[in-house]
């Protein structure tokens, strides 16, 4: 027999955050330079020093807390998660425990069902990065490098009130928007900068209490996620169902295999003994510190989203598109103010051609080659019936590959729109003329030729007359 | 006068007069601390080079007016400060090869005032004991009774200002390691205020309860030090943001007025009868002298032994975490394994005492014993700081011994935790509410100097200071010297 599984998922993600020096000292944060040069010996651990925050950790949590709706504490306490590791220099890891920054917070997100879904945010707590161990390219030996040690994370704890692999993915997607729309990460998953473990569960749906979880470590991208979790999913379920139990445990996935495994059972599990590290004070936080936060909160995805479809009459599709990250809606609303076009017109030309030249050249839209007022003057020339839609795309390509504005794209490639009726109406007889026999059909009733016509007109202007004018003067002259 | 008996504030009078030079001055220290030592064992590294580089820079630096509040004056640093390019041990096998690439904030505060340093000072490892039997390089002895510890964790630098080596030397404290010794080797010690002087650079044992102060012979000499010790540290966070004054400035008021505090509760369980007694005669001087006693109550104080050695070694079991073998100090040869590298590089690094209270540190921090042990400590903790709050109302200063007992000889406790952990059941209090405290000699039992422990509120340090100096003007106890070392 076969029940039917709820299951259950909730997500602690680590973001980066975008600090230029490290939480506790001064080194920098930038990624990717060569191992233990953004390392001071603060980083290192040396006898005698000393943590020092980085209050602008401070302001950034705070932000994110705001962000979530939640409560950003008036007192949180850093303390100390001791356990040996060679990347790990102090010992032991500065975190907060008890006390942390954020708590109760909350974030909605629209399930696979299409329903819209309260995600709980149990806390976000301030923590340091530990370094990285190397084994490649050392013979026998393993190297440290220390850069990444204290760079500043913010750990966002949900509860778990994710329901599908598909639904933590969106929840986790939007945590991402929030952040970058906050700036106070970059989300770069591929550094390393945006990662979550998952605890997964599974128990007979309307079963009250949760099922044993295991927790999936270090899932750096969102394709992974899914897959990992629904193949945790479906071990757990089989596990099950073939009369065994899940245990606590920590497991890895592997993408080239497809496959989570064990890398810690719960009896293994470190006493991190934590406690409040007396080398830092606790961070108090005044009422007012948090209103002056407060009053710098940048416009979040969701109200965008919102004023967008209300604003600029937009559908909700497009509006998510282009909310999806904050300067893409920046530079879409760069293009709306610039031109005289509509604000749907914009957002096309936003989302297709130019999305679609993004994407084939592997950019983001901070490396657009075209300006938002580049696009707009190239939107304004459709508008004023300078050029056709259609030489337009000709044109976007043009200033694509750096060929100038639009105006200079259309005025060295004589792409005007041909306008003049006495010069449309030479082209139009001589179609007519040469084509005597559709004529005849069209007056004879078949009404479609009327395409085939305008089609050998545009043919003729190499596109360049007026769709609407030549449309117009072939049902004249063939009436 | 011989330099070597000098006091620091009559070098530097010497200095400024051009009695003498501070090369000439080093290398009379040098060469007495070349004689000396050898019965003492109060150094672990004597920098005879960079001293007297740095006397005739402060010779230089005095011929162009430029002339520093310690200008030219050698001081010893006990070793667990961090030395630029210099061995810092800590007194430990742990970090016997280990060269500081940097100075604790307090050995470079002392640099700029053109202090000479002359070594670094012997220690109970990683500043854990009260005997310096503790040290790996071997205990340091009592210029008093070479038989006798000097009492701990700052005995090398007790020894040699005892001794006339130095004139003056840090010292550290956590639970009375700059007053123990001070007492038992008739100096003065001062224990600043928690956050007064910054702890960068300092290896750290418990970091809520550790303190830099100095050894000195007069209560003057201590002002001097701490007037260039003290002040805020962007890099320490716990340091406190609090203007220093010119501790030099109030010493010479009377103390007619002042109010001293006897706590009811120090029971004289453990407390050598004639140690008490002397503790009693200081205060009659000080009555003599205007002042008034008042008894006090600290009814939690005999929880301060306990709540210490909960404390202490939980943050110590964190502390030393960091000497693991891998990027400094000892590792152990040919590891197996990580796991094994950690185990012996531990396990062999080091001594007894330490392992003792990284064990028990471990223990209390762990869970299901935490809050049993850490954060009812804790809140004890807090109980003992509120009765010197309520304590300080009345009164002063808390007047009574540094130690219940002078120097013991060495080897007679070492065997009993217990008992050597007592030796600090009076000063520990101030440590556990980061409070001034500070030793003065107060007169001799058996020939053995004892000490006059007196404590402040916070921030207290120039009361302190004016006490010990007009006592020492009524008295000469820390004139004394020792017959060997004269």
């Amino acid at each position: 027999m076969s029940v039917a599984w709820e299951v259950v998922i909730g997500l602690e993600i680590h973001a980066q955050l975008a600090t230029k020096s490290k939480i506790f000292s001064g080194s920098p944060t930038a990624y990717g330079a060569d191992p233990n040069t953004q390392a001071n010996l603060v980083d290192l651990g040396y006898p005698g020093v000393l943590p020092v925050l980085n209050k602008e950790v401070v302001r950034m949590a705070t932000l994110f807390g705001l962000a979530v709706s939640a409560t950003v504490a008036r007192r949180s306490v850093f303390a100390r998660k001791n356990y040996f590791y060679p990347d790990l220099p102090k010992g032991y890891q500065i975190s907060q425990l008890e006390l942390p920054i954020v708590e109760h917070g909350e974030m909605h997100i629209i399930g696979v069902d299409g329903m819209e879904k309260r995600i709980g945010i149990t806390r976000a707590h301030l923590e340091e990065d530990a370094g990285k161990s190397i084994h490649e390219g050392l013979d026998a030996s393993s190297g440290i490098d220390l850069n990444r040690a204290g760079t500043p994370l913010l750990e966002i704890v949900s509860e778990p009130d994710l329901r599908s692999a598909k639904d933590a993915v969106t929840y986790m997607k939007k945590i991402h928007t929030i952040v970058h729309y906050l700036g106070i990460s970059d989300g770069n998953m591929q550094e390393g900068s945006f990662r979550c473990d998952a605890n997964v569960s599974v128990r007979p749906m309307g079963q009250k209490e949760l099922g044993t979880r295991a927790e999936l470590k270090n899932l750096n991208s969102f394709r992974y996620i899914e897959k990992a979790i629904n193949i945790e999913v479906e071990r757990q379920i089989d596990l099950i169902e073939d009369g065994g139990t899940v245990v606590q445990e920590t497991r890895l996935y592997d993408s080239d295999k497809d496959e989570t495994r064990s890398m810690r059972s719960k009896e293994e599990a470190n006493d991190y003994r934590y406690f409040p590290d007396p080398d830092l004070l606790p961070v108090e936080i005044s009422n007012e510190y948090i209103e002056a936060i407060r009053a710098t909160m940048p416009e979040l995805p969701d109200a965008k989203q919102a004023r967008f479809i209300d604003e600029y009459e937009l559908k909700s599709d497009d509006a998510a598109i282009l909310t999806a990250s904050r300067m893409l809606a920046d530079f879409y609303e760069g293009v709306v103010k610039a031109t005289d076009a509509t604000a749907q017109v914009a957002a096309n030309w936003v989302i297709g051609d130019l999305g679609g030249a993004l994407n084939r050249d592997g950019l983001g839209i901070s490396d657009s080659k075209i300006s938002s007022d580049e696009l707009a003057g190239l939107v304004d020339r459709i508008h004023d019936d300078t050029i056709s839609g259609k030489i337009a795309k000709q044109v976007f390509e043009a200033m694509w590959d750096g060929e100038g504005s639009a105006d200079d794209v259309i005025e060295s490639k004589g792409l005007k729109q041909i306008t003049d009726s006495g010069a449309i109406e030479l082209v139009v007889d001589k179609v007519i003329a040469d084509n005597l026999g559709q004529v005849a059909e069209y007056k004879a009733g078949k009404d479609k030729l009327i395409g085939f016509f305008v089609g050998k007109v545009m043919q003729e202007t190499k596109g360049q007359a007026n769709p609407g004018q030549v449309n117009q003067m072939l049902r004249d002259k063939l009436k | 006068m011989d330099m070597h008996r000098q006091t620091l504030t009559e070098l530097c009078a010497g200095l400024d007069k051009g009695d003498f030079t501070s090369v000439e001055l080093t290398q009379t220290l040098l060469d007495r601390v070349a004689a000396q030592d050898e019965k003492l064992n109060a150094f672990i590294t004597v920098t005879s080079t960079e001293a007297l580089a740095a006397a005739a820079s402060a010779d230089k630096a005095r011929a162009a007016g430029n002339i520093g509040a310690l200008n030219g004056l050698p001081i010893v640093h006990k070793d667990i400060f961090c030395t630029e390019g210099i061995k810092t041990t800590c007194g430990s096998k742990m970090l016997d090869n280990f060269i500081s690439p940097y100075n604790a904030t307090v050995v470079q505060k002392m640099a700029d005032a053109g202090a000479v340093i002359l070594g670094k000072s012997n220690m109970d490892e990683f500043a854990m004991g009260s005997s310096n039997e503790t040290s790996f390089f071997g205990p340091v002895r009592n210029p008093w009774n070479l038989e006798c510890s000097p009492g701990g964790s700052s005995g090398g630098s007790a020894a040699s200002v005892a001794a006339r080596l130095a004139p003056a030397a840090t010292g550290t404290d956590t639970g009375g390691s700059i007053r123990q010794p001070a007492a038992l080797t008739g100096t003065v010690g001062l224990k600043p205020t928690y956050g007064r002087v910054s702890r960068y650079g300092m290896i750290a044992f418990a970091s809520s309860l550790d303190q830099a102060g100095m050894i000195t012979r007069s209560a003057e000499d201590a002002a001097r030090m701490l007037g260039v010790m003290a002040g805020f540290d962007e890099r320490d966070s716990t340091s406190i943001d609090q203007a220093v004054p010119d501790y030099l400035a109030g010493i010479g008021e009377s103390i007619k007025g002042l109010r001293v505090g006897v706590v009811r509760q120090h029971s004289d369980e453990g407390l050598e009868e004639r140690t008490g007694a002397r503790a009693k005669d200081a205060i009659a001087v000080l009555e003599s002298m205007g002042a008034t006693t008042v008894e006090v109550d600290l009814p939690n104080i005999d929880l301060s032994v306990p709540t210490y050695y909960v404390v202490a070694p939980a943050e110590c079991s964190s502390n030393l975490s960091r000497f693991d073998g891998v990027r400094f100090g000892h590792r152990a040869e040919n590891a197996e394994d990580l796991l094994d590298l950690y185990c012996r590089s531990r396990g062999e690094g080091f001594g007894d005492e330490v392992k003792r209270r990284i064990m028990t540190g471990a223990y209390v921090l762990s869970a299901g014993y935490y809050d049993a042990y850490y954060i009812k400590a804790q809140q004890v903790r807090q109980l003992i700081a509120d009765d010197f709050k309520k304590a300080f109302a009345d009164v002063d200063l808390i007047a009574g011994p540094t130690a219940p007992s002078p120097a013991f000889k060495l080897g007679d406790k070492v065997d009993d935790p217990i008992q050597m952990y007592l030796n600090d059941i009076y000063t520990i209090g101030a440590n556990l509410a980061g409070l001034p405290a500070m030793s003065v000699p107060c007169g001799f039992v058996d020939d053995m100097p004892v000490g006059l422990h007196l404590v402040g509120p916070h921030f207290g340090e120039e009361m302190l200071l004016r006490c010990g100096h007009q006592y020492q003007q009524e008295t000469d106890w820390h004139m004394a010297c020792p017959e060997a070392f004269k």
